[in-house]
């Protein structure tokens, strides 16, 4: 949580209907995002059930286990994914463009879940697929395997902050609205969307209710309800395990069919609604970029699934896991700081905390040369600003901080002259908040001297343009993606002995592909 | 001088007897003509998630049919269970157990590291105390059969220097809010050293070395109950080992290490995993210490309150549920939203709560400036309601949150749809 978007919750509770806390998509949406609403069966440890899957909304592919606890029928099940997923994924990496570090495609596929726990089970569905022999006593398909590698790589991008490749609605839908319920309860993909687009007639909270109730609308899954398991599923799967006549057997599979359907259909309605609501939102700016990385990714994948296309180990190395998380991390910094620059609203939180603030440009000594600080005398430009601004600033001397609207341009933070000296020119602030009582924050401005640092061409004076001009308005943040470079890591082979030592190099093995799935 | 202590013990006994007698009776009141729903380890680890809550305090302690009591009322959880899931949890525990256990020991014995002598050696005792069969029914078995239970495994509670006891379904006692709750965990090890392990068979699977996070979280709080109860119920009733021919007995402790059986991989293979549960231990002795007693509670409490649904022939509860509202509305709730997943009654409490800030959950309350209402909160954060000397600070955050969202959705080139703010 955060402050504006607490704020935006009680705001939604207030008026009864979602608030938005973006202005902008933060996230890539594909023209044709693969989509998968999986069901499991109750108990069982990720035992498929039934899913709906396809490109278009109007016509998903039913897929149907009639009894999960039979493994023929659950590769079945992963086989005929396979048939769909696979060509899907596969499709983009023809169309690339090359790089001087490999090609890389135009486009990449997309996978949209309804839910967290429909990401998670695409990580285990991957997990339990990818190492399947297809050959031998529990021979799979080829095309098993293959999905399972795939779906596990899908599963860990999704781990990676930023990543648009394969993504849950719910995730989407709390990024860019406040609802004015909790966020545990968001995790209901129907009462979220109750709230952001109620039908007409309804206000949040009584479409949230009517969403809470499976009669009304089935959980989206992978978890099924237990009324819908115990009063209608369970005969329907009785019904085809009783079946002794071959041409009793349509008849029964027909029925599982039904219900199953009954249960995916308005889940698989509602992704779709969410995506044409956070399509009408114009992307961020630095969302194609986030995307170019996810592009490079994919095709890095194809390319090595295409050459090697060993399964990902059961567990990182220790060198292999220290990476990942440093990766993550960085893409988090990265991620939140791209965000709050492209967005006001996501921007509004830091003001609010003051690691940014907005503020008008009142001087500018454009073309002040300093010596570069290495001797030998040189001067280099380092212009002077002065920002005035009436966010309560919680910054210190030597900050670096950028501006939305300059990104290249990072300047360091040389003076700041506080409130209580004040000049007189306490303008009214802006929007709802110097009311009544308004008089005691609005009286003090900050006055923030900065000193930029670069973007500004690299003759003696500025290039025109690059230093901002005085009665400009901009915002400035401290919330910077984190250039730090970790330590460098140890190769593999090298891996010290406190941490386990040089991991095996994994082969595939007996135990892997005969795992029992029983 | 053993035996003054020990008659000094059953004189105050005696006094706590005829209190619990009288609290027993209020809350046989309570309750009603209905059977008594049993405390378990779960529901415990519910309660001191939420201490506060005097509600589910006194439903609880009086085993009230919550469940039954939402759904009278209109505000009915769903709180079902799969019958996949049970048949599932069902098979995986008879395949743990099954072959009298020889496997789960094994995987026993290397997870906790003791020896298990030669194989087939005597130096094993597995001792069934009986599965209870209403153990699902969340029926309370006849009270002598519970003192039974309760003196069988009392008896049962003590190392054999020779060996190894394995314990299955023993019945344990622990004072919740001053009452006695049974508790049945699913195995107990003993090792010949007087160490006890508690053993939950849980048939979520551990893929790769993980399991879901808050599953183990719930199975680590509930093994933790286990712990506690067999802690105490060695210290109060002093079960000395007094085995005759031993002179030197190992003293038994009970270790924070407990065992997590579950099913490996994609498999139904088990799988022993030692999970340590310290800080679970010290989150539940700090939260019972806080529970309030019942008895303080009940003597807040109108001496005719009850929640009998009062089932006609049909079983149909004949009270008029706003007879039942009316008193729910005596018991004060603390709602969260975490409630949801815990309580039978949290769709009731959550439409009580409706407007306040703690309903969006505690981060936002705290963000909102721990400000008590919705409306409050908001009409601080616009100006229109002057600060109460201590809301100085919340309402001047809030008023520059307000400022700030409202400039930012003004300074967006495409307003953002969805709702008018």
């Amino acid at each position: 949580m955060s402050a504006i978007s607490s704020y935006a919750r009680a705001l939604a509770a207030a008026t009864g209907t979602a608030a938005p806390i973006a202005t902008v998509r933060h996230v890539h949406l594909s023209e044709r995002p693969l989509v998968l609403v999986p069901l499991t069966l109750a108990g069982e440890a990720n035992a498929p059930l039934a899913a709906l899957v396809g490109t278009r909304q109007a016509d998903p592919t039913l897929l149907v286990v009639p009894q999960p606890r039979n493994r023929d029928l659950r590769f079945a099940f992963a086989a005929d994914l396979a048939e769909i997923v696979l060509p899907h994924v596969l499709g983009f990496a023809a169309d690339a463009e090359e790089l001087a570090n490999g090609p890389r495609a135009h486009d990449a596929p997309q996978l949209i879940l309804p839910n967290p726990a429909g990401l998670a089970f695409l990580r285990l569905f991957g997990r339990s697929t990818r190492f399947r022999a297809t050959d031998g006593d529990y021979a799979v398909p080829p095309s098993v395997p293959l999905l399972g590698r795939w779906l596990t790589f899908f599963a860990e991008r999704a781990e990676i902050p930023g990543s648009s490749l394969a993504r849950a609605v719910t995730d989407l839908l709390s990024l860019h609205w406040a609802t004015g319920q909790s966020a545990l309860e968001d995790a209901n993909l129907a009462a979220a969307m109750g709230w952001i687009d109620p039908p007409p007639g309804r206000d949040g909270p009584t479409s949230a209710r009517l969403a809470e109730d499976p009669a009304h609308s089935p959980p989206a899954g992978p978890t099924t309800d237990p009324g819908f398991d115990n009063d209608i599923l369970a005969p329907a799967i009785a019904a085809y395990d009783a079946v002794t006549d071959p041409a009793a057997l349509p008849t029964v599979l027909a029925r599982l069919r039904d219900v199953l359907r009954g249960q995916l259909q308005p889940t698989w309605d509602l992704v779709w609604r969410a995506l044409d609501l956070l399509r009408q939102l114009p992307p961020g700016a630095s969302v194609a970029g986030r995307w170019e990385t996810d592009r490079a990714r994919y095709t890095g994948f194809h390319t090595y699934m295409a050459e090697e296309g060993l399964p990902q180990a059961r567990l990182d190395g220790a060198v292999a896991a220290a990476r990942r998380l440093n990766r993550i991390e960085q893409a988090q910094s990265a991620y939140d700081a791209e965000r709050a620059f492209d967005d006001p609203l996501v921007m509004a939180d830091h003001r609010v905390t003051g690691e940014a603030f907005q503020g008008t440009v009142l001087a500018v000594d454009r073309d002040r040369r300093v010596p570069n600080g290495r001797g030998k005398g040189r001067l280099v430009t380092r212009p002077l600003l002065t920002v005035r601004t009436e966010d309560p600033v919680r910054l210190t001397l030597g900050t670096r901080v950028v501006a939305s609207s300059r990104r290249k341009q990072e300047c360091l933070i040389v003076a700041i002259d506080t409130p209580g000296g004040d000049d007189g020119l306490t303008g009214a602030g802006a929007g709802t908040g110097t009311g009544a009582d308004g008089g005691r924050s609005a009286t003090g401005a900050t006055l923030i001297t900065l000193e930029a640092q670069s973007g500004m061409g690299r003759s003696a004076a500025p290039a025109p343009g690059s230093v901002p001009e005085a009665g400009e308005t901009l915002c400035y943040s401290a919330v910077l993606a984190d250039g730090v470079r970790s330590v460098a890591m140890p190769d593999a082979a090298d891996t010290p002995w406190t941490h386990g030592g040089p991991p095996e190099p994994y082969e595939p093995n007996e135990r892997d592909t005969a795992e029992a799935w029983d | 001088m053993q035996n003054r202590r020990s008659e000094q013990i059953r004189g105050s006994e005696q006094i706590r007897g005829s209190e619990q007698i009288r609290t027993e009776a209020r809350l046989d009141l309570i309750r009603g003509s209905a059977a008594r729903r049993r405390h378990d380890a779960r529901t415990i680890a519910a309660l001191t998630r939420n201490p506060g809550c005097n509600r589910r305090a006194v439903l609880d302690a009086a085993g009230v049919d919550k469940d039954g009591l939402s759904r009278h009322i209109g505000f009915a959880a769903p709180f079902g269970q799969s019958q996949f899931a049970i048949i599932r949890g069902n098979a995986f525990e008879a395949r743990v157990r099954n072959d009298g256990g020889t496997d789960l020991l094994r995987l026993l014995a290397d997870c906790l590291g003791f020896d298990l002598g030669p194989a087939g050696s005597p130096g094993v005792t597995v001792l069934d105390l009986g599965a209870s069969a209403e153990q699902d029914g969340g029926v309370r078995p006849a009270a002598e059969n519970l003192a039974d239970r309760l003196d069988r495994t009392v008896t049962a509670l003590r190392p054999d220097p020779h060996g190894i006891v394995l314990v299955a379904h023993p019945l344990l006692a622990l004072p919740v809010g001053g009452q006695d709750v049974h508790l049945e965990p699913d195995l107990l090890v003993i090792r010949p050293d007087g160490q006890f392990h508690v053993v939950e068979i849980k048939s979520f699977p551990v893929v790769d070395g993980q399991a879901d996070g808050e599953k183990v979280a719930a199975a680590a709080v509930q093994a933790a109950v286990y712990v506690l109860a067999l802690r105490r119920m060695l210290r109060a009733r002093e079960v000395v080992p007094t085995v005759p021919m031993m002179p030197v007995v190992p003293p038994a402790t009970v270790s924070h290490d407990v065992v997590l059986v579950c099913p490996r991989d994609f498999s139904n293979a088990p799988l022993a995993t030692r999970v340590d549960v310290r800080r679970q231990l010290l989150g539940l002795e700090h939260q019972l210490t806080r529970l309030a007693t019942i008895e303080a509670l009940l003597d807040d409490l109108p001496a005719d309150l009850t929640f009998d649904l009062a089932a006609g022939p049909d079983g149909a509860p004949t009270r008029p549920a706003t007879e039942l509202t009316t008193g729910l509305d005596l018991l004060d709730a603390r709602y969260t939203p975490d409630c949801l997943s815990t309580c039978e009654l949290a769709f009731r409490c959550r439409h009580e709560a409706a407007g306040r800030t703690a309903a969006l959950g505690a981060s936002v309350r705290e963000d909102l400036g721990g400000i008590d209402t919705v409306t409050e909160a908001l009409d601080l954060a616009h100006g229109t309601r002057a600060p109460a000397e201590d809301q100085a600070e919340a309402a001047e955050r809030l008023r520059i949150t307000a400022r700030m969202y409202a400039e930012a959705l003004a300074g967006a080139s495409h307003p953002p749809g969805g709702a008018d703010g």
